[in-house]
């Protein structure tokens, strides 16, 4: 099986996260769909590392995991924190500013 | 195809060299912004304060004078440090004296409690806005003082991001240094929805915009089997590979920097986030992750895909283009002063990129003494903004400032110095930054792009004269704003950023000299 239906399919979850963001309203989806861009990132990495043979790929997929394990941390916080005040994750809802 | 023997076969990795004394404001900053934590945990909440703005300013100072010394007798061409992932020569060495100087700034306006009992940030983060607590909170004198360990990481960050010689290093880096920031924004003391709503936006889009950096890396990363921006130049200067890999990861990897650096079609969150956020924050951001971030660009740019630069730099003259029109032409229209400003600097980012894309020694020190000068003037501006309150906080809105003038002359002269600066008047810093961009752009013949950035230039003037004339030409209105006293750390903010906004104006050489130093080590 050669690497690039990996790539393919990487590209793919890429483009689905991407749409995910831009069209879905709750702002726990669209944090979701961030990850799982992220993931398609790390998917990409490690069959570039086999292509490449290297564990380079692996390493940079681990650091990709720390990143968003700790961005989960900070983003959770935030998203809970306006949660608490407006009953509501929508990200429609949160329109104070504008102009 | 490798097999998994192959993996094994490999020699455990040897601890590579590092040059702690280049590196160490950087592990001085990390170490206290670690230390700041821990003192959170283990110290009585009344003592939090002073302790935390001790620490805070003492490492900045520590990290200036490790600085200091080890620019005494750098090396003239830089060195590279940790296995070639930092580089520290002189265009990182500039970012990074002009990032501890801002900074310095920054925490004092963030210090500062005089102008509101408490200082700016929120006493608890956790309590509800419009409950019985929140109401509480905004009387008492105690804050969130995680904002200053917060701090620490922001900027450690942003220093290690102009140095990163590899872009792992440099993916790492952005995370450290935007998600303290995106902390930051939510900790308003009062008008904690539009904060709260400013840190939900700028965490969606900040993620968003990473996870685009991070593709583009994977992609360069098939590209040249290597993240190391030197790696990346000699898989390009070679044709037998991939375009679609090396310009699919070359624009989204660029994508993420400009959405950092607040230019063109990727600053939506710019004008919410900066009105929304802390006063004090905003001009954190505004000034120091504009360093951080054109400093990475200019080094993206110039060490990995200087030899494609005919390919790419059309697309990237398009974005300059659209950040100068977007941000002079929705900045007349803007009736809030933090939003204006925002405006101002999503225009200022195209001026800067202008350099950036220039590529020559003279684009590089140009950039980066536009940097140095910008920031000074927009966090001298902010801390003029948090000056001009009424009951319910800072008073924002134009309106409000009319015959500003006639209440403190004072503090209307200084903000008018600042827009001029802004604007770009010569005697000021901001004429200096300009010329210097403008003619290193002309000398790389580009000739339209600095004809419609004088026109974008002469259009931002429009509004930044609009609030001179208002300040000075109206009459106030009754129930208007009064301007606050400052107290000794936001005097000093603003005293340091007037200084320097005329210094650099009048006495440009010194900065000029040393931005034209050297280029990039890689």
């Amino acid at each position: 099986m050669t690497p690039t239906y990996y790539l393919v399919l990487s590209a793919l979850l890429f483009s689905i996260g991407a749409v995910g963001v831009l069209v879905r309203r709750n702002a726990i989806v669209v944090f979701m769909c961030i990850e799982l861009m992220l993931n398609a990132v790390n998917l990409t990495l490690i069959t570039f590392g086999r292509i490449n043979g290297g564990i380079e790929g692996q390493v940079m997929a681990f650091f990709v995991m720390v990143v968003a394990a700790a961005e989960v941390v900070v983003g959770l916080a935030i998203i809970m924190a306006i949660f608490r005040t407006r009953r509501s994750a929508s990200i429609d809802d949160t329109n104070l500013l504008k102009y | 195809m490798p097999t998994s023997s192959m993996f094994l076969a490999q020699q455990p990795g040897q601890a590579p060299d590092v040059d702690y004394v280049a590196i160490l404001p950087v592990l001085i900053i990390f170490g206290a912004a670690a230390l700041g934590v821990l003192l959170e945990a283990l110290l009585p909440r009344n003592q939090r304060w002073s302790v935390q703005v001790g620490l805070t300013l003492v490492t900045i100072v520590g990290a200036g004078l490790a600085f200091g010394y080890y620019l005494s007798d750098a090396p003239e061409n830089g060195t590279t440090t940790l296995a070639g992932t930092l580089s520290i020569d002189q265009p990182a060495l500039f970012l990074w004296g002009t990032l501890l100087a801002l900074g310095f700034g920054a925490v004092l306006l963030i210090a500062d409690r005089t102008v509101e009992p408490g200082g700016a940030f929120v006493a608890e983060a956790a309590i509800r806005p419009g409950t019985i607590q929140d109401r509480a909170q905004v009387g008492s004198a105690s804050m969130q003082t995680e904002v200053f360990p917060l701090t620490l990481f922001a900027l450690g960050g942003m220093m290690t991001f102009t140095a990163a010689n590899d872009l792992l290093t440099m993916f790492i880096a952005l995370e450290v240094l935007s998600l303290p920031l995106y902390l930051m924004c939510g900790l308003a003391r009062r008008r904690r929805l539009l904060s709260q709503e400013s840190a939900v936006k700028y965490f969606l889009l900040g993620a968003f915009a990473s996870a685009f950096f991070l593709y583009g890396l994977a992609l360069l990363y098939g590209y040249a089997g290597s993240v190391k921006l030197a790696d990346i130049a000699n898989a390009a200067a070679g044709t037998d590979r991939s375009d679609a890999l090396l310009f699919g990861g070359l624009a989204l990897l660029v994508v993420g920097l400009l959405f950092k650096g607040s230019v063109g079609p990727f600053h939506a969150w710019t004008p919410d986030v900066y009105q929304g956020a802390p006063t004090p924050v905003t001009a954190f951001m505004a000034a120091c992750t504009k360093v951080a971030a054109f400093g990475g660009m200019l080094r993206v740019l110039t060490v990995a895909f200087e030899s494609t630069s005919w390919e790419w730099r059309g697309v990237l003259w398009a974005v300059a283009i659209a950040s100068m029109v977007i941000g002079a032409v929705l900045g007349l229209t803007q009736t809030d002063v933090k939003r204006m400003i925002a405006y101002s600097s999503i225009a200022h980012a195209g001026f800067l990129l202008i350099g950036t894309i220039a590529l020559t020694d003279q684009g590089l020190s140009g950039t980066m003494f536009y940097l140095l000068a910008y920031g000074f003037t927009t966090l001298a501006a902010f801390g003029v903004v948090s000056l001009v309150r009424d009951s319910t906080g800072e008073a924002t809105h134009l309106s409000q400032w009319a015959g500003l003038a006639k209440r403190s002359p004072l503090v209307a002269w200084t903000f008018t110095f600042l827009l001029l600066a802004l604007a770009g008047i010569p005697m000021t810093s901001g004429f200096i930054g300009k010329f210097v961009v403008f003619s290193a752009a002309l000398q790389d013949g580009m000739a339209p792009l600095v004809v419609i950035a004088l026109v974008a230039s002469a259009v931002a003037a429009f509004f930044y004269l609009r609030v001179i004339v208002l300040m000075h030409f109206s009459e106030p209105a009754e129930d208007g704003p009064t301007v606050s006293v400052p107290g000794a750390f936001t005097t000093a903010a603003i005293t340091m950023g007037v200084a320097v906004t005329l210094l650099l104006g009048v006495l440009p050489a010194f900065a000029l000299d040393w931005a034209s130093g050297g280029g990039f080590a890689s």
